[in-house]
């Protein structure tokens, strides 16, 4: 009801008291100086300079981060570190919203499986959970499903299924906890409207607690994400040549250890703004209702200073 | 037995605390039944209970001539399945005092939601029961609005078209009226008085008394989870028996 405002430039105050009343002397008076903000500025850049410097000097060779960041070898490698996040980000959401679903369930039994995956799937190290996919021939060398598949465990786990499942399911034990919390945020008197008009306990889930869950379930996901492009650094166990492998080989092999691992960090922090910028307009849409008035974004912020700089040099527009 | 609900005894306890001490009474076909009482007396509780949003823990409560929640045989009670329960709680309707519209759908699509996923409807079929329900609650031109977009008062109308869209034999009214501004209370109640005129069978819990009085045919007050008095809205406004609804009366006047 109040976010209709919302996005746009704050209002200008209602011209209404201008008729009963005439408007003191605007206030001249001398800002507080906060002398602290400008030594700790000095100190902070001196540091900054100082650290620039080490490096500089430091046994780097800057030509071969250069020379690497845009090479086919690693530029694949951050493609497969995008498509295996990606995958895994799909899988654990949609396993997720499956599990969160199983967990609030009346049935005890869904509800005790999905608590028990939970409790697996976030009580271990990914890490370790990579490692178990990864060396799952040695305790079942052939995949077996009766009537289904059959097949050598070393060809099914590849190092990309290594990746995916080691990635997505325990992705899926947090997104489920994030859909629970969503989906127990929305009012229970939804679900008893729902109900009184007749709706199973299924429909009403899917067509009415769902979709009011997302908007409290997708500015979190955004962060899993974020969260997940780097924990897929990873797969680095599982041979899986995403980013950090494929930067690291060429290291090995060049004797540029150090620079790759730039290469590396350049990739990675390039990939994680994006989505970050992407993440923060995201937020924001889904704060709509929950906030009267959302906060400027960045570039709203740098026109408004603009404005007011302006205005402050004008100051005849200032009485409008 | 021709009672559109009948509640023979019926108790509902939450933990310890016992809300509903045996209630008994009868509504008819087409008629308007008005709850009143003090906050806590049990009157939502018990219309909660009609449509089993709560499970009575004794007596027995029917709709219809059905046994509401429960199906007998021989002697014993057999719960019924969740898909049984919101097969009968397609025939009554429910007004929240809260409205609980849908949030994120509009106006129109909140009425057309139940008959379209409920009864199978077709969008087009149900799209054109809910615009000409809107057009009844005077709200033909909010049909695209969101729920947020429209005040109070036009949300409880088209929760009352929601509602109405299942074609309901019996509607609930829980406090419909109590989150309202004053000045809004007067279109939500024109609309259940045109409801009456037509002859829907309505149990109505209130503190509209002068609504209560024009339009209900027959009014209980309710305290501390027992039915206190019965009666003509006319004579137990007017001409109270007991002292408890005396002195509710004599405060809300």
């Amino acid at each position: 009801m109040f976010d209709k405002a919302a996005g746009g430039p704050p209002a200008v105050a209602a011209p209404v008291s201008e008729a009963t009343t005439v408007a003191p002397e605007t206030i001249t008076a001398v800002p507080v100086r906060h002398y602290g903000r400008w030594i700790s500025a000095v100190i902070v850049i001196g540091l900054l300079v100082s650290l620039v410097y080490a490096f500089s000097q430091g046994n780097i060779q800057w030509q071969a981060v250069q020379d690497k960041l845009f090479d086919d070898t690693v530029l694949a490698g951050a493609g497969r570190t995008l498509m295996i996040s990606v995958l895994a980000m799909i899988l654990g959401v949609a396993l997720g919203v499956v599990l969160a679903v199983m967990r609030l369930s009346k049935n005890p039994v869904t509800s005790w499986v999905a608590w028990l995956y939970i409790w697996f799937f976030r009580g271990t190290p990914v890490y370790v959970q990579l490692l178990l996919w990864f060396n799952l021939a040695l305790v079942f060398p052939i995949l077996n499903i009766p009537f289904v598949y059959k097949d050598e465990m070393t060809d099914v786990m590849t190092p990309f299924m290594c990746a995916l499942l080691g990635l997505g399911l325990n992705e899926a034990a947090y997104m489920a906890e994030i859909c629970r919390a969503g989906i127990q945020s929305v009012d229970e008197g939804q679900t008893e409207a729902s109900h009184a008009l007749g709706m199973t306990q299924a429909k009403t889930m899917r067509r009415v607690v769902l979709p009011q869950a997302l908007r409290v379930i997708i500015p979190p996901t955004g962060n899993e994400f974020i969260n997940m492009l780097k924990t897929s650094s990873l797969v680095y166990a599982v041979t899986y040549n995403e980013l950090l492998r494929s930067t690291s080989q060429i290291g090995s092999t060049s004797y540029a250890v150090m620079e790759m691992l730039f290469v590396a960090s350049i990739w990675y922090i390039v990939m994680t703004s994006v989505f970050s910028v992407g993440q923060y307009y995201l937020e924001r849409r889904y704060a709509r209702g929950s906030l009267r008035a959302l906060p400027p974004t960045p570039w709203q912020r740098v026109r408004l200073n603009l404005a007011h700089v302006r205005t402050r040099n004008h100051p005849s527009t200032r009485n409008s | 037995m021709n009672a559109m609900v009948k509640a023979e005894g019926v108790h509902k306890s939450f933990g310890t605390a016992h809300i509903l001490k045996g209630i008994d009474l009868e509504v008819a076909p087409r008629e308007v039944f008005c709850l009143i009482g003090p906050s806590g007396s049990g009157k939502s509780t018990f219309l909660r209970c009609i449509n089993h949003l709560e499970k009575i823990n004794a007596g027995r409560l029917y709709v219809d001539g059905g046994l509401v929640g429960y199906r007998q045989k021989g002697d014993r009670l057999h719960e019924l399945k969740d898909s049984e329960i919101a097969l009968k709680r397609r025939d009554i309707g429910m007004v929240f005092q809260r409205f609980n519209l849908f949030p994120h759908m509009t106006a129109v699509e909140n009425v057309m939601e139940a008959p379209v996923q409920v009864k199978g409807e077709t969008k087009a079929v149900a799209r054109v029961r809910a615009e000409r329900l809107l057009d009844r609650v005077g709200l033909s031109d909010k049909a695209k609005h969101y729920p947020a977009q429209l005040s109070g008062g036009q949300q409880q109308r088209v929760a009352i078209a929601r509602a109405l869209a299942m074609e309901p034999k019996l509607m609930l009214f829980d406090e419909p009226t109590s989150a309202l501004d004053p000045e809004l209370v007067g279109d939500v109640l024109d609309v259940m008085r045109g409801l009456a005129e037509d002859g829907m069978t309505m149990i109505v819990v209130t503190h509209e008394m002068g609504f209560a009085r024009e339009v209900g045919d027959a009014l209980v007050f309710m305290d501390d989870g027992v039915v206190v008095e019965t009666g003509h809205p006319r004579d137990v406004l007017t001409n109270p028996q007991h002292d408890r609804t005396k002195s509710f009366l004599s405060k809300v006047l």
